[in-house]
């Protein structure tokens, strides 16, 4: 029988996206964020899927886990920040379980490639109390979704994918059979003690969790895709995800034990391993997630992070000299060459707000997108930068204190949608006078042009309901001569704007429009 | 286990980076190799430094190449060559772009990268755009064109090369495309 076997290039992304599809998922949900945004993107192609940008990570997972109870299998995508965002509904999405197959993708950016931070979301896993697995390149990461709908549908509980950039944006080939599974139809049935978490209900459920914890850790002990490969007992690798082709690159005949599931843990397995090896190199980007918990198994013939570093990306090169202590020298090539920093793209409309801020306001704090590169010379106009959303809420803590001068903030039109405007509530309810500047490009421009609630369509490009600036200011509390709609390429009436915004004693929130230049380009051709 | 063939792509956001090397990793695809190739896509490319690994042989790990192990390193901008060149070997092919892409917020343009170069690496072919660009008509097939460069040192089969610029430009484009290859193949040694 010759089934329909098909041979592809994929990146990680690509691959994620075809092997959800593949396995019968129907329902894709998420929120932009870098490297995780190609999955949605592919996926919202098949026609026979619903899919959705969610105004974020925390409505994502809500959604999802809807779908899933309702009987879909569902995919959640975000980058490793945004799991943070959508970690309450993760937490309690472990105790009620799922019906269809729930896969969260966490996609983690080691080396903070276009991130805030450098977080490594194994931890959650282990917090929430849910397995992970982690593929190594593309055809796992085709091979791994799959597994992940069915460890999910089979322990009835959410599996976490978690990849990183280096797994999510790097193309190999996939080969698989090319099918859609076909699920049978499912649908919401009542059963309040599983999905209503009232505490009576959730102390149960607790007692679930962990009896499950210890099957998928029984499970993990079985699981061919923990996979060992023995070649000699002087020197073994315990390792996972993109480090193992690192390490395999650079110690092609060494043993290993790759772990494609990391969380739990299978202990009889690794110690096994352990015992065989003269010496077992435990080789894992940013944290000792396996490093402590193998330690506590007491094996004394372990090296982790006392060689590798807890920050940044590993590579090849980094893995064998920090077991030989040996460094390829840099040439001396006699020519400097200065950093090439991000910039604010030539021609952006916002650049001129940027050009401007200094004037009317010694603090300005900004926000996750392109314009948080307002940090950067020759604009130097950015304080701070922490979260999304966080413009406005950390603008309202330093009003409360330094309520003198007249605080800015800077937010983009998707983040302003994703979590801005529970700030902006929070400071009319809390009668704080900042000027919010919302910096509208008509998309989701840093992570590659998604649309969001401000733009008027969806992920397909359909039209649909765009979110009024005016009536929400209105509906919030900023009165009419507190909020205005400039446009970006009007610099005399942004500055007028401005002017006159910095000087109320109230709330106010004004809006500067101008497409994004990359977006206009595309939409040209 | 034969060796991997590593060739090594860089230079400046908007040089059509990402597209070559789409384009030689998946002809080295179709011609029967594994391949795999790497970049970093967001924030640090707006206006940064860019790069794209590819890597293909009978079995291939790493989608980094490891230091000193390019066998072609392709530079679409001169200074950018310079921060790759730990990448390379005395012996790496350096096809070497004469482009200057000015930093806007310096003015200080390294001087005399070729002759620098050349002290420490002995295959440097410099291409002049200009004339490569009169040749192929436009700017934008530029990316291309030194692919077609390239594969007078790759084991990957014309064929494949062919279908793999097939499928990764826009449709409509493909005879200009295929031009550029070609006239760059022919053009640049």
């Amino acid at each position: 029988m010759s089934a329909n076997i098909v041979k592809k290039f994929l990146s990680g992304n690509e691959a994620i996206s075809v092997g959800a599809y593949n396995a019968g998922c129907s329902v894709g949900t998420g929120y932009p964020g870098t490297p995780s945004t190609e999955i949605l993107e592919n996926f919202c192609k098949y026609d026979d899927v619903y899919s959705e940008w969610s105004v974020n990570e925390k409505v994502a997972l809500e959604v999802g886990l809807g779908a899933s109870l309702a009987g879909a299998r569902t995919l959640v995508t975000m980058k490793h920040v945004g799991v943070n965002v959508a970690a309450d509904p993760l937490f309690t999405a472990a105790y009620t379980g799922i019906k269809g197959g729930l896969v969260i993708v966490s996609a983690d950016d080691p080396n903070l490639h276009s991130s805030q931070n450098e977080q490594d979301n194994r931890n959650y896993a282990k917090a929430a109390k849910i397995p992970a697995l982690e593929p190594s390149d593309s055809q796992e990461a085709y091979d791994f979704t799959k597994l992940a709908f069915e460890i999910s549908e089979k322990f009835d509980t959410p599996v976490f994918l978690r990849t990183t950039t280096r797994i999510a944006h790097s193309k190999g080939t996939a080969e698989y059979v090319d099918s859609r599974e076909v699920l049978k139809h499912r649908e919401f049935e009542r059963n309040p003690k599983k999905y209503v978490m009232v505490p009576a209900f959730a102390r149960e459920r607790h007692f679930v969790v962990e009896d499950r914890i210890k099957l998928l850790a029984e499970y993990a002990e079985t699981l061919d895709i923990n996979k060992v490969e023995i070649s000699n007992s002087k020197i073994g690798f315990i390792t996972s995800g993109i480090s193992y082709n690192y390490v395999k690159e650079s110690y092609p005949d060494a043993s290993f034990l790759k772990l494609g599931m990391i969380y739990p843990l299978p202990k009889k397995k690794i110690s096994d391993f352990i015992n065989k090896m003269d010496k077992v190199y435990i080789v894992e980007e940013l944290d000792p997630f396996f490093e402590t918990e193998i330690r506590s198994y007491g094996f004394t013939n372990v090296e982790g992070k006392r060689l590798f570093p807890i920050t940044g990306e590993f590579s090849p090169d980094l893995i064998k000299s920090a077991i030989t202590g040996e460094k390829v020298e840099n040439y001396n090539i006699g020519v400097k060459v200065p950093p090439r920093l991000p910039a604010l793209c030539p021609g952006c409309p916002h650049r001129t707000i940027f050009g401007m801020l200094r004037k009317y306001s010694p603090i300005i704090t900004g926000d996750i997108g392109c314009y948080t590169l307002g940090v950067m010379p020759p604009f130097d106009s950015l304080d701070t930068c922490v979260d999304m959303g966080a413009s406005i809420t950390v603008a309202h803590g330093i009003d409360i204190v330094d309520n003198k001068r007249k605080i800015v903030s800077v937010i983009g039109d998707s983040t302003f949608a994703h979590s801005g405007i529970t700030g902006l509530i929070n400071a009319a309810y809390n009668k704080r006078n900042i000027l919010v500047i919302v910096l509208d490009n008509g998309t989701t421009a840093m992570t590659g042009m998604q649309p969001n609630p401000f733009t008027g369509e969806t992920i397909k490009r359909e039209e649909t309901f765009s979110l009024d600036y005016g009536k929400l200011a209105e509906a919030v509390g900023i009165d009419s001569d507190n909020f205005a709609t400039v446009d970006a390429y009007k610099p005399v009436e942004v500055e007028a704007a401005l002017s006159k915004l910095t000087k109320t004693k109230k709330l106010s929130l004004l809006v500067i429009k101008g497409p994004c230049v990359i977006l206009k380009g595309k939409k040209k051709k | 286990m034969d060796r991997i063939f590593n060739i090594l792509i860089v230079g400046v956001g908007g040089q059509g980076i990402i597209l070559a090397s789409d384009i030689a990793s998946k002809a080295a695809a179709l011609a029967g190799f594994d391949s795999k190739k790497s970049e970093i896509h967001g924030m640090s490319q707006r206006g940064g430094s860019v790069f794209s690994h590819v890597r293909y042989g009978s079995k291939v790990y790493s989608p980094v190449i490891p230091l000193r192990q390019t066998d072609i390193l392709v530079s679409l901008e001169e200074m950018e060559t310079v921060r790759w060149a730990d990448f390379c070997s005395k012996d790496t092919i350096i096809i070497l772009a004469k482009n200057r892409v000015a930093m806007p917020e310096s003015k200080d343009y390294p001087e005399n990268i070729e002759e620098a170069l050349k002290k420490t690496f002995k295959n440097i072919i410099t291409v002049d755009p200009k004339e490569i660009v009169q040749k192929i008509g436009k700017p934008k097939f530029f990316n291309v064109a030194l692919l077609g460069a390239v594969s007078n040192y790759t084991k990957i089969d014309e064929p494949s090369w062919k279908k793999a610029i097939e499928e990764e430009v826009p449709a409509g484009a493909f005879d200009e495309n295929w031009n550029a290859f070609s006239i760059g193949k022919s053009a640049i040694k």
